[in-house]
């Protein structure tokens, strides 16, 4: 896949001595969908940033489509569109000018059609002589993804694009971004949802204090870290896991009211049914038994502890 | 990839125009009605037991000050808050990664606070018409400094927006510096009624200057040379212009 967005030794520290990026190197290729996983303050909208023009990096260098992002700003900046993780647009104008100026100001000739077909995929179409201020969380944030789309973008950045954000809007930005996909536009988008890379990304890129730490496919990492575990309360607690149980590797806790087993969520066998088989047989009852997904904390305990 | 962005400048200038527009009936009645008053207490009250000045009636002496004195608070408080207000909500991110140059984006701005100030400069101008005989001895002269002054003070005031870091910092040049400045600036008496030592230092105040152009393009009279004018004010220009280079240069309160 060739790639769209080169980024090469980025490094950016603040005057104050804080470093927000400590020399990032990435590749995005054209087309696909590239989650950036990492918690608050890993440096992933100071990236983003860095790569829209609206923060200075201190050394490295970024290209987008080939243009690079300094010297050749105007090509570069162009086919970049932003979603921002604050809703921020002029409250007093009206959702059709202010997606209109928008595309003006990325220098595209006025488009009604155009602007006409995004505001109905957006369920802004009813909308579009409100003012903002007139608009709810919600509605502001389809807003800000009109004005991100009004130029055409060929790469799309959505900062936390489903933070705060109720079920049916993130079901429709997930529905906008595999529609998008599919015209070829290209999308990076910042999370600190694992669940949420996992259901959108073709590759995920780990960041977290200023580094990268790994770039997979999202299935490759969910292999190498789904880990899963089932979880069952139990009726009546015990001292020690009976020795029958000792095929699968079982914890107690919460005083032996708790039985905790950890499986690989891709193996070919989870292996529950022969444990539960074997609690029945046991004469062991439990009254609820609840499975989770490994975290993406636990993904990063377990990078860290392995650099 | 065009060399200028004109459709980016376009939306910009557009959308800072239709904003002015929206408080348009404020807009104007607010320099009408103060002008109004003006003329009132200074040409009609005070003015009818003052002698000319320079051979010319007080009410007319004063039309040219008051145009200016209206023409640089208007310039500055414009630009200021055009581009104070998105660096306040935060929409400023939207200009910063738009495939615009420094240039082109002071150009929409400026531009779009000059056009206000001219357009409310000649409504005084007609207003001040209704109650004195006004005379312009030199008009191509003054449009050009109507435009000159506009756009320069313009520029100050964008700078003052970059600047300001709150709602305070915004008000504090204008109401403690151009202000008085202003007042003192010769816009209602010829600093030649000054006693010393207070003349001299009235040609430290560059007020006086553009004043005193704009005045002598309408009575052919003033108190410097008009070549000191326009010196001074194109001198002014370039410095704003130099200092906004140097703010986008670095990104100075625009970009961390």
């Amino acid at each position: 896949m060739p790639s769209i967005l080169s980024i090469a030794g980025v490094e950016k520290h603040y005057r104050s001595g804080l470093t927000a990026l400590g020399g990032i190197d990435l590749e995005v290729g054209r087309g696909e969908i590239f989650a950036l996983l990492g918690p608050n303050g890993a440096g992933k909208t100071t990236l983003i940033s860095i790569i829209c023009g609206t923060v200075t990096m201190t050394s490295g260098s970024v290209t987008v489509s080939g243009h690079d992002i300094v010297k050749d700003f105007r090509a570069a900046r162009a086919t970049i569109g932003l979603v921002p993780q604050e809703i921020a647009i002029d409250i007093f104008s009206t959702v059709w000018n202010t997606v209109r100026f928008s595309r003006g100001l990325f220098g595209r000739p006025p488009d009604p059609a155009y602007i006409e077909e995004l505001l109905r995929d957006l369920s802004l179409w009813e909308k579009r002589d409100s003012r903002i201020i007139e608009l709810s969380g919600g509605m502001k944030r389809r807003v800000m993804i009109a004005k991100a789309l009004s130029h055409e973008p060929e790469l799309l950045f959505l900062d936390e694009p489903t933070a705060g954000v109720d079920v049916n809007l993130r079901r429709d930005m997930w529905a906008l971004v595999r529609k998008l996909r599919d015209k070829g536009v290209t999308i990076v988008l910042t999370t600190h949802y694992i669940e949420e890379a996992e259901e959108m990304a073709d590759r995920v890129g780990v960041i977290d204090r200023g580094r990268i730490l790994l770039v997979e496919d999202t299935a490759a990492l969910m292999k190498k870290f789904g880990k899963r575990r089932l979880k069952l309360t139990l009726q009546h607690p015990m001292t020690a896991i009976p020795a029958e149980l000792a095929d699968w590797p079982l914890e107690l806790q919460a005083e032996g009211h708790q039985l905790l087993y950890t499986f690989d969520a891709n193996a070919e066998s989870t292996g529950i049914p022969g444990l539960l088989r074997r609690l029945g047989e046991l004469g062991i009852d439990f009254k609820d038994l609840d499975s989770e997904r490994s975290s993406l904390e636990d993904i990063f305990i377990r990078l860290v502890e392995r650099t | 990839m065009p060399l200028i962005n004109h459709n980016g400048v376009w939306a910009i200038y557009r959308t800072e125009m239709a904003r002015a527009l929206r408080t348009v009936w404020q807009s104007i009645a607010t320099p009408v009605i103060t002008t109004a008053l003006y003329f009132v207490v200074f040409g009609g009250a005070i003015g009818s037991h003052m002698q000319q000045i320079g051979g010319v009636d007080y009410g007319a002496f004063i039309v040219p000050g008051l145009i200016m004195l209206t023409l640089l608070t208007q310039s500055i408080s414009n630009a200021s808050i055009a581009i104070y207000f998105p660096k306040f909500t935060g929409t400023i991110f939207e200009i910063l990664s738009a495939p615009l140059s420094a240039f082109e984006a002071v150009l929409a701005y400026v531009g779009a606070a000059a056009t206000k100030s001219v357009a409310i400069g000649l409504i005084i101008l007609l207003t001040a018409t209704f109650f004195v005989k006004v005379e312009i001895l030199h008009p191509f002269w003054m449009i050009a400094f109507l435009l000159l002054t506009s756009i320069t003070f313009s520029l100050f005031g964008f700078i003052i927006g970059i600047w300001a870091r709150n709602f305070e910092q915004l008000a504090i040049i204008p109401s403690l510096v151009v202000t008085p400045l202003t007042f003192l600036g010769g816009a209602f008496y010829s600093i030649d009624m000054l006693p010393q030592p207070w003349r001299t230092l009235s040609l430290f105040n560059p007020v006086v200057y553009l004043v005193s152009g704009f005045r002598w393009s309408f009575h052919g009279v003033g108190d410097v040379s008009v070549a000191a004018s326009l010196g001074f004010t194109a001198g002014f220009m370039v410095l704003c212009l130099a200092v906004l280079w140097w703010m986008f240069r670095t990104g100075y309160r625009l970009k961390p």
